[in-house]
Order: C-alpha cells, then structure tokens, then sequence
C-alpha cells in the first residue's frame, strides 16, 4: 500500500482540484481529506455518508459556581487565573476599573476560545470549582463515493486539535485499504507547514508539493519541501498554472533541480477547471456537454502517471 | 482600530486585499501591518519593509518546556498523568520529554513533588518588525514628523520548520499591536482553527475575502461561523468575480452580510500579483475601491473606545 500526500503550503494552489482528479484516474483507492479546517473534497466526489462519528479530544476547564468562592475571597488571590499560562481565565475587576484595583467579588469568567485544556487551574484551585470536560471539537465520516472510499472531517468551529482529528481520518483510511486491499491512499493535506500538515505527513511515501508561479506560491513551496526534508519524506512538485507567469514557472524549475526535487509535472491555467469545480465534478470527467478534454485535465492525466510510477519505484 | 483578513480558505486573496488596503491608506492613516499567517508569511515579499536588525525588533518566540534533573526524579510519574499533551512519558523510575509535543502549560514542573522539573526555552518561530517606505534600517518612523510622508509598520512571524505550533507565534505578533490612533491590518492564515482565531479574535471588524465557487461558498460558510463565534462585525470581499458561479453573492445577500468589494477575475492582476506587484500602484482604480471599503468599515463598526475617549 501506498500513501501520497497532496499539499502545497501556500493555500488555493489547486491541490483538491487535483486529488480530485486523481480519484478518477488511480485504481484501488481510498481517498483522505485532511484539510480537515475546511474540507473541500466533497464538493467534488459528492459522497454519501455510511458512518459519521463524533470526535472528542483534548479537554476544556468548567467552572462550577456553586464551589467557586470568588476572585476577592479566594484563599491565595484567584489561583487559577495566576497558574493559566494561556490567559484564558479572567478576573472580574480587570472588565471593568483599572489594573491595581481590589479584586471584584465576582466570579472568574473562563474563555473556552482559549483553553487549551491543560488543567492546571483544576489542579490548582483549592476548592475543586474548575472540573476539566471532555469537548467535541469535530466529526468524522467514512463515505462512498463513485471512485472508492473516502474519509473525511468536519472540525468544530474555533476548536482546537486539528492535528488529532486529521491522525483520526488516516488511521480510518489505513484501516479501509488494509481490509479492502487497496493499493492506494490519496491525501487531500490542509494548507501551511503546522499542526495538521506534519500529522498528514508522517509516514507518507510521496508529498506531491503543488504550487504556482508567483512569488507567493515559490516562497511558500520551498518551506513545504524543507518540511517534508525534515520529516524524512520524499517531495515531489507540480506546477499548477504554469503558464500564467512562464518565467516564475522557471524559476521554481531551476529551485527544484538545483535541490534535487522532482517536477512531477505542469499543468496549464485552464478555465475549464473552476468550470468543473462550479459543475462539482473532478476535471477529468467527461460528462453530458463536457466531452472534449481540456489541456488542463490532459496536463493532470500526465501528472498522475508520473506520480504512479514514482510511488511505484 | 484592528481589521483582520480572513478567508476560510486559502488562496483566495487575503495577502493581496491586506497588503493593497495598507498601501491605500498609509497616506491617511497610521497603519500597522500585521503578518500573521506565520505557517506561510508573503506579505513582505509585496510590501518589501526593511527588517529592523536591532534585537528589540527582532525576537526569538519561545515556548517554556520542561527539563527534568535525574537525580531528583523519583519516577512517581505525576509529572505524565498532568499533561494533558503527551509531552512527558514516564516509565520504570524516569521520566522522558517530548518537547514539540509541549505547549508550555508548566503543569509538570508546578506539580512535581520532587521540585526535579525547571523550564527551559525552546524557540518556536521568531518575529520580525520594519517599515515599508523608511529610508534605510534603524531609520524612525518617517510618520514621527508631523505632516510627513507615512510609512507603514510592518511586523511579522515565522514558524520554524517543523515546529507545529503556530498559535503562540501569531500571539507574539499580535502583542506588538499599537492601534493608538491608527489602523492595525493582520492578514491571518487560511482554515478556521487556532492560528486563525489567534490571528482574528480581539480585531474591531474582520474582512473575509472569498472567490465565487462552491469551494470558496463552502469555506466562507465555515469562516462566518468563526466570526459570529466571536462576536465580530464583519463583510465580504469576492476576489475573481466572474469566474465562478454567483452563489456567494446569493449566500450574502440571504444572510445579510455586505458585500464590501468585487474584484473582478483579470489576468493583469494575476501577473502583477505573481511577480509581487503593488495592485494600488499598477491599477490605481484598486485604491479607490479599497479606501471606499475601509470608510464602509468605519461606518459598520461605529464608534471606537480610543474615539470615546476623546469625546469625553
């Protein structure tokens, strides 16, 4: 079995577009989107979900006011407001009057935005008012799709642990291919070089870097490759409307063979892709009206074959 | 007053409405240009500021992570049950640190019965400040003179590689904020999670920019969620319009959020934005429509506390 990653660093360079396609063209496989922040991938393989499933992880401190003695009584001065490093804890005199002032006799309000669940200030308070409550911060599906199986994620708003709910959607999608026997798992990664992107990452065979030819999408490209350097992953890159500006296109050709990085291919700017984005079908689709194929898709049906026998090496 | 850029998804011309907001305004405002998007900083590759190499303007963000002196270990193992990150795994009688896993929550060395666990920093990312438009290096602020050519301040942060923690970098960035009597523009990184709202929460208004397509839709759906999840007026800007669909125009109008501007999809701005162009300098029609867009903002987000202030 083998894993590719599909990520770009700088956002909207194409990559669902081209995973999209890449679902139509790879045989046996199971599809992940782990742009779990915002998904996009469905838009185009419209899925029909078979299992959804809560995802809970991490924690967020509660305060019980029934317990809590107040900020002004509390025995060593609102303990946890003093021991929360994330400034999630706020202390009633500090909304209204100046610093300095006497501590309001108002409760200490708790900002789940915040929270980063770590539970020193439970610990720490001495009447035991701050309980730690388990959060939902997202879902998770396994979905049909016409191409094969696909896993995916909705992560709660404003929540936190994307890199654990994208860990979750590939241990769904290993476990599919190892029981199916599936050949492939294609990744839809999130935009970036952080927490989401590094989980997506790990383990893969191949990081297929999409970019494009603008200062911007290069600058961006270069942190995706030193990352998958640093993770010991294998990058290769695509330039994804390579035409609009030839000379940048050459510029990220001579980035890549000076470093030693594969260009897996270029494919043209090609309206035809937003067009198949607006119809919510992968570009390679020939459907109804939409025979013929445009460059773009050709450009893509190249990529993929070289993709193919680099993941096969 | 403290706009932020936002889109729930990336690439759909946040850098490119912050940067082009700030060059439209610096002649009448003081602005401060934030880059928070420090997963991925570009702003500075539009607005060329020149880095400050002072080490007041330039800092290393550190993270305090335990270390762990041996010979006082006991090998309780309280330290690994008070994470909450899996940052401390104890086994037989030591205790081993997983420090990219920490988040400097100090749990452990608070609760250590032994006293066996100082912190240490680890940098994570640095932060960066200039000017657009100064002179040279070291230079003050051009807008220190009175009735002087404004530059604009430019700060941004950089994660280092590897490090997946981008959250207290971009609250680094957002500490050298200054709005005092200006205008602080953070352009903020793609997606709706911690970064994000480390970049956007605590901003007077916040504009998300998106692209007419379903996936632009799907995204500025989740993005609006976030805003109204933390109380902030905010508006849209279609980047590219005309080439997708008109259903994110439909989506506003039904959900009463304005459309602030439409730029319209021209190869010309795609080639002036590739090679790091200045769009209010190579189309200046773009500078009218986004000053018209920031007196818009003004309106909606009404009175200002440091405006108060003056009024009492």
């Amino acid at each position: 079995m083998k894993e590719l990653l599909v990520m770009s660093g700088k956002g909207g360079t194409g990559k669902t577009s081209i995973v999209g396609a890449f679902a139509v063209l790879a045989d046996c496989k199971v599809l992940a989107d782990c742009d779990v922040d915002a998904a996009d991938l469905h838009l185009l393989l419209s899925p029909t979900v078979r299992i959804a499933e809560e995802f809970r992880a991490g924690q967020q401190a509660v305060l019980d006011p029934a317990k809590c003695v107040g900020a002004g009584k509390c025995s060593a001065s609102a303990v946890c407001a003093e021991a929360c490093r994330f400034g999630a804890i706020g202390l009633p005199s500090q909304a209204g009057s100046g610093a300095g002032s006497a501590l309001g006799a108002g409760l200490p309000h708790i900002d789940p935005v915040s929270c980063e669940g770590c539970g020193v200030c439970a610990r720490t308070c001495p009447h035991g008012a701050i309980s730690m409550e388990d959060v939902v911060s997202g879902h998770w599906f396994v979905s049909d799709t016409a191409y094969g199986p696909m896993v995916h994620a909705r992560l709660g708003v404003a929540q936190e642990n994307s890199g654990k709910l994208v860990t979750q959607v590939r241990r769904e999608a290993r476990s599919i291919a190892e029981k199916q026997g599936l050949g492939y798992i294609i990744t839809d990664g999130p935009p970036g070089i952080g927490c989401p992107v590094i989980s997506s990452m790990s383990g893969v065979d191949l990081a297929l870097i999409v970019t494009e030819p603008t200062v911007a999408g290069t600058h961006d490209m270069q942190r995706a490759v030193e990352l998958a350097r640093h993770f010991g992953v294998k990058p290769a890159v695509c330039i994804n409307k390579y035409d609009l500006d030839e000379a940048g296109a050459k510029q990220i050709e001579q980035y890549c063979s000076s470093e030693g990085v594969q260009i897996a291919g270029k494919v043209p700017f090609d309206e035809e892709v937003v067009g198949a984005v607006v119809r919510g079908v992968p570009v390679v689709t020939r459907d109804g009206s939409h025979r013929a194929e445009g460059k773009a898709a050709q450009a893509i049906r190249r990529l993929w074959a070289n993709v193919e026998s680099e993941l096969a090496s | 007053m403290i706009v932020s850029v936002a889109s729930g998804k990336g690439g759909t011309g946040k850098t490119t409405v912050a940067v082009n907001l700030a060059l439209a305004l610096e002649d009448s405002v003081l602005v401060d240009f934030l880059d928070c998007d420090v997963e991925e900083p570009n702003a500075h590759l539009f607005l060329h500021p020149v880095l400050e190499t002072s080490e007041s303007a330039s800092e290393s963000v550190t993270l305090p992570v335990p270390v762990i002196d041996e010979s006082k270990c006991s090998g309780c193992g309280i330290c690994a049950e008070v994470c909450a990150f899996h940052a401390i795994l104890s086994f037989g009688n030591r205790a081993i640190t997983f420090p990219e896993l920490c988040h400097g929550c100090g749990g452990c060395a608070r609760f250590c019965p032994e006293g066996a666990i100082t912190e240490a920093a680890r940098e994570i990312g640095v932060v960066e400040a200039g000017w657009v438009g100064a002179p040279a290096a070291g230079v003050p602020r051009p807008a220190a003179e009175a009735g002087a050519v404004r530059g604009i301040g430019f700060i941004h942060g950089r994660v280092n590689i590897g490090t997946a923690l981008a959250p207290p970098v971009v609250k680094a960035v957002r500490s050298k904020a200054a709005p005092a009597n200006g205008v602080v523009i953070i352009d903020s990184p793609p997606g709706t999670s911690c970064p994000v709202v480390a970049s956007v929460k605590g901003s007077d208004y916040c504009i998300l920019v998106t692209e007419p397509t379903p996936f632009g839709l799907n995204d500025l759906m989740l993005a609006v969620d976030m805003v109204r999840e933390l109380g902030i007026p905010f508006g849209v800007v279609i980047n590219r319009a005309g080439l997708g669909d008109d259903k994110v125009a439909a989506f506003c109008r039904q959900e009463n959020i304005p459309v602030l501007l439409e730029i319209p999809f021209d190869r010309r701005f795609a080639a002036s934005y590739a090679r790091g162009g200045q769009l209010v300098r190579d189309f200046p029609e773009l500078g009218d429509a986004l000053r018209g867009l920031w007196r818009q903002i003004r309106a909606a987000a009404g009175p200002l506390p440091e405006e108060e202030e003056t009024l009492r």
